[in-house]
């Protein structure tokens, strides 16, 4: 079963805040890791709240970003999304990561 | 995994010292970074307040890192060159622990020898027990300092904060002793500026050579006995509140360069042709009818109108009721404690002199009184030999006072009232008016007790009262 990423963006980054990203990523990845589709979302604001809203129509498994505040994490958590935080890197890093099935919440990649 | 270096310091003291261990010590956030805006040191309190340890933040883009709202929306260091000045800067960062914190942020550049840009260093103070103290100081009718329950100490109450968190020019009006330099304090204290400096000039305390270079600053060799570059006022009060206080001495030339300064921002202390740009918020205040001088050509309309973006009057004493009951009571504490005495409050004859007496000198004046009661008295209840002996004889002095503050409070009344219906021209039959219906209603409608009150007879009041439409029902 293909699993749904999301991933907000400043630039080619992760996004350092969720609540303030404009830009999303949605990624779909096999189960053997191949990508399957990748889509870019605009938002008209930032949002945490409608960004949690796009998380849960877009049916998304894992959210990877970095800093969230913790009555959001736990509300997706709660919508049983796994919530990657604090993660730094480019997003082709990141791709590369969850790819390999290898990127955990706190990883700095260089 | 990345090995931090630890950089040394030579030169400081004879053997080299390691920078971090320097840094460590420091209560603020620190962050040093490169020139392409990328982590190089943060120290201890860095670490603590973000939960990102310096082997994971050296070499990363700060943004990463310091998460604050400033960062994705508005960076101040992308259009920071080696001239910049410092910026001081209220937002909020999401730490490690998905907490987020208000934060204040200075960013400032870092040069080398030959005053080329290298680096930046920025300092983030954690705003979270500043706010903590700003939520209970507004509480028990008391702003800060300022104590009120009347409703026009109340409205100030009100819009202070808001007023605070904008940068406009705020004129401060009110008799002597109101708490005009208090108002301003708590402005600066309430605002993003509050950790900058507060600086306060007394523009009548100076003659008019002196307090220019006290304003503007001057150049080393500018005039003679300028030995060395002074900074001037207005630029020690950079990212912080520049507070002139008794605007209306401030003499005409000056007037001018203040309002060049209001326009521009830009500060050129004496002898010199390079300007300081100047982050500064001004708080005027006077106790004069600015009006009054501008008619006279003594205070220029310009800069009246410049200053006079946001008017707070301060009321006197004596027209806020029920205010100066709870202002006795709290001096009467604050005494009581400091010179450790056992006082139970005021006699009922005491109470009653100091409730009728006008207070020309306002909290000033009230405070003393107490102060001064307090320190007569040696236990119990104040008596009213306790009292200043001044405060049975003063009627004549309060005419005076009254006829000369009258005309601040009139010109900042009409201002602040926007339907102008305390405006200066009052008719005596509209007084008249107001002195049967006043007479009315502390006898409860009675007209024969408000004849006798007003000094009438019932037929003289029944004519007035006819004459001037009112029917007592």
């Amino acid at each position: 079963m293909e699993q749904r990423i999301l991933i907000p963006l400043y630039f080619d980054q992760v996004a350092p805040r969720f609540d303030l990203a404009t830009e999303v990523s949605i990624v779909s990845i096999a189960k053997d890791g191949g990508i399957l589709e990748t889509k870019t979302v605009v938002l008209p604001r930032a949002s945490a709240e409608q960004l949690c809203h796009l998380v849960l129509l877009e049916k998304i498994g894992v959210v990877v970003c970095g800093g969230i505040e913790d009555e959001y994490y736990q509300y997706l958590k709660w919508k049983k999304v796994n919530v990657l935080d604090s993660v730094i890197g480019s997003y082709k890093d990141v791709v590369k990561r969850l790819e390999s099935k290898t990127l955990q919440a706190g990883d700095v990649i260089r | 995994m990345n090995t931090f270096q630890r950089t040394q310091v030579k030169g400081l003291f004879d053997t080299p010292i390691e920078l971090p261990s320097l840094i460590d010590e420091i209560p603020l956030g620190v962050v040093v970074l490169d020139i392409k805006r990328r982590v190089v040191l943060i120290n201890r309190a860095f670490e603590t307040l973000t939960g990102f340890s310096i082997e994971d933040a050296q070499e990363i883009p700060c943004y990463h890192i310091m998460r604050s709202r400033l960062c994705v929306q508005k960076c101040p260091l992308k259009k920071m060159d080696s001239n910049s000045k410092s910026v001081l800067v209220e937002s909020d960062l999401i730490n490690k622990e998905r907490e987020l914190i208000p934060v204040l942020i200075n960013l400032s550049p870092i040069k080398d020898t030959e005053g080329n840009l290298t680096g930046f260093l920025e300092t983030v103070e954690d705003l979270r027990p500043l706010k903590e103290v700003d939520g209970k100081s507004h509480q028990a009718y008391s702003y800060r300092h300022l104590i009120g329950k009347s409703p026009e100490m109340t409205r100030i109450f009100q819009t202070l904060p808001l007023l605070a968190q904008s940068d406009s020019a705020i004129l401060i009006t009110g008799e002597t002793g109101t708490g005009k330099d208090m108002l301003a304090e708590a402005v600066h204290q309430a605002s993003y500026r509050a950790k900058g400096p507060f600086v306060k000039v007394n523009c009548g305390a100076l003659p008019e050579t002196l307090l220019e270079s006290e304003l503007f600053g001057h150049r080393k060799g500018a005039f003679t006995g300028a030995v060395e570059d002074k900074p001037g006022r207005f630029r020690l009060a950079h990212n912080g509140t520049l507070y002139l206080t008794e605007i209306g001495d401030l003499p005409l030339p000056l007037q001018v360069k203040l309002l060049t300064f209001l326009d521009d921002k830009v500060v050129f202390p004496l002898g010199s042709t390079k300007g300081f740009q100047a982050d500064v918020r001004v708080i005027a205040a006077t106790h004069r009818n600015l009006n009054l001088m501008v008619k006279e050509r003594k205070f220029r309309e310009d800069l009246m109108f410049r200053l006079n973006v946001v008017r707070l009057h301060l009321p006197p004493l004596r027209e806020r009721g029920d205010d100066i009951r709870l202002i006795l009571d709290h001096f009467i504490n604050v005494f009581a404690e400091r010179f450790r005495k056992n006082i139970k409050g005021l006699s009922k004859k005491s109470l009653k002199v100091l409730m009728d007496y006008p207070f020309p000198g306002n909290v000033r004046e009230l405070r003393n009184i107490i102060e001064y009661a307090v320190n007569i008295c040696p236990k119990g209840q104040i008596q009213f030999t306790h009292l200043p002996a001044y405060l049975s004889e003063t009627k004549h002095d309060y005419e005076l006072s009254k006829s000369q503050t009258r005309e601040t409070y009139e010109w900042s009344t009409s201002f602040a009232t926007s339907e102008g219906e305390r405006s200066d021209h009052k008719t005596w039959a509209s007084l008249e008016r107001e002195m049967i219906i006043e007479a009315l209603l502390k006898n409860k409608g009675r007209r024969n007790k408000a004849a006798d009150m007003l000094g009438w007879g019932r037929s003289t009041l029944w004519r007035k009262m006819k004459q001037y439409k009112i029917d007592a029902g």
